[in-house]
């Protein structure tokens, strides 16, 4: 059985040790914080918060806390706020430990599509190329395949890139795979789903 | 020097123009200086080129702008709120430069600092960077970005004191700090003015050096996505 987006964030959850500064994307990587269990991690909003809290409960948000996806959220007692030069400074600079990002399509080379679709609407990078660039490492959890059933790990992108040689690790619902010199290596397939299956459904090259 | 004004359009007399290039405080709805966008909708002025992260909704913040098709062009990261944004996006009547949404804020802070270009890694090897000069350091590529210079900049703020210094409240300060940087003049909606020496000189998140003109207001401080969970029952 492949992992439902809930298995899939507790296998990104993973990633994460204890002290780390982390920045979520909007998705799947925003269920992340839902399985950090007892390490304590600090998570980043790129409008600029450190230490981001819960939802509020109902009659108490605050129009003034919301997160980079505009969500209305709580503050914690380890809370700091920045403006976004600084936010972005914090990223850029190396200091923000990891991302977890959802993605359109990953490169065996690590290169990385996830903002736009020639000819679609097109909303903006918003922070995700500053991210991209900047932090530490670069986790993508996504679909293995597209709604077509295509591979969305590829031999190369065919979407406007994010971030050229970027990714470090992906998070599909069929398993985990390392970017290498070379290819992808698979890491770790999801319960009950073969290498055979893993292989057979991945374009991108795979070195092990 | 003077520089508490009465209201909005107040404050922003003698400084608006047409075709001119105004950087605007606010993340989504958050933090936006909706009483002075209010005012330049009021004072009609046309060809409006915006250094702003979003372009707000269709009935609030710089939406109320492109309703009235004040804006030419949006300098921004994300502007995916807006249905007539898109509308006049896909007509070709609004020109938008995306720019990575730090590397806005850095063009920002580094056009108010006097830094007239940076180089950055972000968007290397992307669209970003095509027709940017690009340059080794220490092993690794990077691209130059220019720093922003505005004729106006529009902030909102949570306090103020006479003298222009500026507390903002929580995310609220996003690109308001940048943004004011960044202007030949920097005109500040405020939550409340308070008295000389009421605010903590160790507290001030914005020096009144980089504050021209203030306007304190009554805000709607809308809400883009209200989401909140249950108390559980004990």
């Amino acid at each position: 059985m492949p992992w439902d987006r809930n298995q899939m964030a507790a296998r990104a959850a993973e990633e994460l040790e204890d002290g780390m500064y982390v920045n979520l994307g909007i998705g799947i990587p925003t269920l992340v914080a839902n399985y950090t269990g007892d390490k304590d991690i600090t998570l980043q909003s790129e409008n600029g918060m450190l230490g981001m809290g819960a939802f509020p409960f109902e009659g108490e948000e605050d129009a003034d806390v919301i997160n980079a996806g505009k969500q209305t959220i709580t503050e914690l007692d380890r809370t700091s706020y920045f403006d976004s030069a600084t936010s972005f400074g914090m990223i850029r600079g190396g200091k923000i430990a990891c991302a977890i990002l959802g993605a359109m399509e990953v490169a065996e080379n690590g290169d990385l599509a996830n903002w736009m679709i020639p000819g679609k609407l097109v909303k903006g990078m918003g922070g995700a190329m500053d991210l991209v660039a900047g932090v530490k490492r670069v986790v993508v959890v996504m679909d293995h395949q597209n709604k077509k059933g295509e591979s969305k790990l590829l031999k190369s992108c065919t979407l406007p890139l994010t971030g050229a040689g970027v990714v470090d690790r992906v998070i599909t619902n069929l398993g985990v795979f390392d970017v290498v010199e070379g290819g992808l290596k698979i890491i770790e397939c999801a319960d009950g789903v073969t290498e055979e299956e893993l292989r057979a459904a991945t374009e991108a090259t795979i070195i092990n | 020097m003077k520089k508490v004004y009465s209201s909005a359009g107040e404050a922003l007399d003698g400084l608006l123009f047409d075709d001119m290039l105004i950087a605007a405080g606010g993340f989504g709805l958050c933090g936006i200086p909706e009483l002075l966008l209010s005012a330049i909708r009021d004072a009609g002025t046309k060809d409006l080129t915006f250094a702003s992260n979003n372009a707000g909704v269709d009935d609030f913040g710089i939406g109320i702008l492109l309703q009235t098709k004040q804006v030419r062009k949006m300098m921004s990261s994300y502007v995916g709120e807006n249905a007539e944004f898109m509308r006049q996006y896909l007509e070709g009547e609004l020109e938008v430069e995306f720019n990575p949404q730090g590397t806005l804020a850095e063009r920002m802070r580094a056009g108010g600092a006097g830094i007239p270009g940076f180089y950055t890694k972000t968007g290397v090897g992307t669209q970003i960077a095509e027709g940017k000069d690009h340059k080794e350091f220490d092993g690794e590529t990077y691209i130059m970005e220019r720093g922003i210079v505005a004729d106006l900049a529009i902030v909102k703020a949570w306090k103020a004191d006479d003298t222009g210094n500026l507390i903002f409240r929580k995310t609220a300060r996003n690109f308001n700090v940048p943004a004011a940087m960044c202007g030949k003049v920097c005109v500040a909606e405020v939550e409340e003015i308070v008295p000389r020496g009421s605010l903590d000189p160790d507290h001030i998140h914005l020096p009144g050096v980089y504050v021209h003109r203030i306007v304190q207001g009554t805000h709607e401080k809308r809400i883009e996505q209200r989401t909140t969970r249950k108390k559980e029952s004990a």
